[in-house]
């Protein structure tokens, strides 16, 4: 079995390596530094586990694995992170605290090898991902991946999200982008202060906003700084005069 | 109508009354009365309203209405003028049962009385309430300004004591590590954190302390740092001599050098720098810390956060100034400037 560790510290790195060594049975195949590395790793070796820490440089464990399609089985190595710690109990998904013991990290590997339900585990770091991508820390950017390069967009640039089949269209000034989520997913994440959902289709950052003109028969449109026309539905409207307080 | 100025309020008072009963004798005289029953008149009249004045004062001593405190004075002024109208016109009949023209008098004038009773108390009521509530909240600005004082000093107390669970877990995991390839390393960094949780413990607040100390502290929290980062962190410390003995408040760079570290080194992949310096301005000791930082995860105002913002206000606290603290980001570095007064 094939095995990755991701972690910012060469010495909390070094520590899962040597304990991985009383488990001939998992081989070891590389280690990462940064998020970046570590999409790039996952992709090339296609691991059956990785070790994840979620505090890094750049991009935070969660936001890697939110870029990978199929994320493998992890198991996250913290010092301490309230909020990623309940989100962790109540999604079965194994965690060490920093620092842990020898003991601690074999129950860890006894458990991912008895839980060998791949299926279970998969949608274990799907909702883990859905419930950390609604705290606090995780709302004030998005990250995705374009072109095989990793782009981080910070919400208050975000100029309106649009629904494009499967995934969402994130419209910024230097281009959009696709993530793959759905539209009520950004509208439970994002920031309901800032962002308005006009339009079944279509979710608007309201300081983007320049006016709101009638549409055709009962319907608005918006007007963005950009000059981006943005639907508005009736429902749409009801719920921008609320955000916009008026 | 405390206690101290009671003495002038009684003067006041009974000379105001005095005035009052003159004036009514007189007017009484120009009806037609006799000297003794305008006497009469004047006397019981002013008297009793006196002491219904005096009632309103005691009773507001103690209880001053907080809701509806106009109606109060209305409907206390209403209620008082009534009764006392009563009270003058029973005891003003019994004494002049005999004089027919007089009773009379006294029946027509009833309105003119009730009126200017109704002001009188009416005044005094509102007298009253200004005054009472006015005292209320004079002690209540200095219970808030004694509260303020122990607010700040449990303040500075918390924002020292700040210690990051990050941080030390970390550290005891980078120990855990090291136990066993290197122990002689695992054994220094058990004593280098040893010396730096110690560090935040035993300061007192409001004892000044000098800046290599503080410098020395410092050193051992990157020293720290640079055991879990290996080879990605240095740094540069400058220090002129005369600043050393320099004062300032203990601990209060800590959270500019863990801003520094959190932006410059959490944040980051590549080896960087982070550099403190020390220089001595006209009676201030100013203090810089660089560190870069990456613009495309963190701009640098979200960079001001809580770390700083503790900094300026204890700074605040300490020299009441706001301007003490300034941070600008130039090429990708950002610089943190905090300056302290040096008071002899």
């Amino acid at each position: 079995m094939k095995a990755l560790i991701i972690d910012d510290e060469p010495l909390a790195r070094s520590i899962v390596k040597e304990y991985l060594q009383s488990h001939p049975q998992i081989e070891l195949m590389q280690e990462c530094g940064d998020g970046f590395e570590g999409v790039k790793a996952i992709q090339q070796h296609q691991p059956d586990i990785i070790f994840l820490d979620i505090q890094m440089p750049k991009i935070n464990g969660f936001e890697m694995l939110e870029l990978i399609d199929n994320p493998p089985a992890t198991i996250f190595t913290t010092a301490f992170d309230e909020y990623a710690i309940k989100a962790f109990e109540s999604h079965a998904v194994d965690y060490l605290l920093k620092p842990f013991s020898k003991e601690r990290f074999d129950k860890a590997i006894q458990k991912w090898m008895s839980q060998n339900n791949v299926v279970v585990q998969k949608n274990n770091t799907q909702s883990l991902l859905e419930t950390v991508s609604q705290s606090p820390m995780q709302s004030q950017r998005i990250v995705v991946k374009i072109a095989g390069k990793i782009k981080i967009i910070p919400v208050e640039e975000i100029q309106y999200l649009e629904a494009s089949d499967d995934y969402v269209k994130i419209h910024t000034k230097e281009g959009s982008f696709l993530k793959n989520k759905t539209m009520s997913h950004f509208e439970q994440s994002l920031d309901a202060n800032l962002f308005a959902r006009t339009h079944r289709s279509y979710m608007v950052n309201i300081q983007q906003i320049t006016r709101i003109e009638p549409y055709e028969k009962e319907g608005y449109v918006v007007i963005l700084k950009s000059g981006a026309q943005v639907p508005v539905s009736k429902t749409g409207y009801v719920k921008l005069k609320q955000v916009l307080g008026l | 109508m405390t206690n101290s100025p009671n003495k002038k309020f009684k003067l006041v008072f009974a000379s105001w009354w005095f005035a009052w009963a003159l004036m009514h004798y007189s007017v009484v005289l120009n009806f037609g009365a006799t000297n003794l029953q305008a006497f009469a008149d004047s006397f019981i009249s002013n008297i009793l309203l006196a002491g219904c004045c005096l009632l309103i004062i005691n009773n507001m001593r103690y209880y001053v209405p907080r809701q509806e405190k106009y109606w109060y004075v209305l409907v206390i002024s209403f209620g008082l003028a009534c009764i006392w109208l009563i009270i003058t016109r029973v005891l003003l009949w019994s004494f002049f049962k005999s004089d027919g023209s007089y009773l009379a008098m006294v029946s027509n004038s009833s309105t003119v009385r009730y009126g200017v009773a109704f002001l009188m108390l009416g005044c005094m009521a509102t007298m009253c309430l200004l005054f009472f509530t006015q005292k209320e909240q004079k002690e209540m600005d200095g219970r808030k300004v004694e509260a303020e004082k122990l607010a700040k000093e449990a303040e500075l107390f918390k924002l020292r004591q700040q210690l990051q669970p990050h941080f030390l877990f970390n550290s005891l995991n980078s120990i855990s590590a090291l136990v066993s390839s290197q122990p002689e390393q695992a054994r220094k960094m058990i004593h280098q954190l040893s010396d730096f949780l110690r560090g935040t413990l035993k300061k007192e607040e409001n004892q000044l302390v000098n800046l290599d100390e503080e410098l020395q502290y410092l050193e051992l929290y990157l020293d720290i740092e640079k055991v879990r980062f290996g080879h990605r962190l240095s740094t540069i410390i400058e220090c002129e001599d005369e600043c050393k003995t320099m004062k300032l408040p203990p601990l209060l760079l800590q959270p500019v050098v863990e801003n520094a570290i959190k932006f410059g080194l959490y944040d980051t992949t590549d080896d960087i720098t982070i550099s403190i310096s020390a220089k001595s301005i006209n009676n201030y000791l100013e203090v810089v810390v660089t560190n870069p930082f990456d613009p495309e995860t963190s701009s640098p105002k979200k960079g001001t956060g809580f770390g700083l913002s503790s900094v300026q206000r204890r700074l605040y606290l300490l020299f009441a100034r706001n301007d003490l603290v300034e941070t600008k980001a130039e090429n990708n570095l950002f610089i943190t400037s905090v300056k302290i007064p040096q008071v002899n």
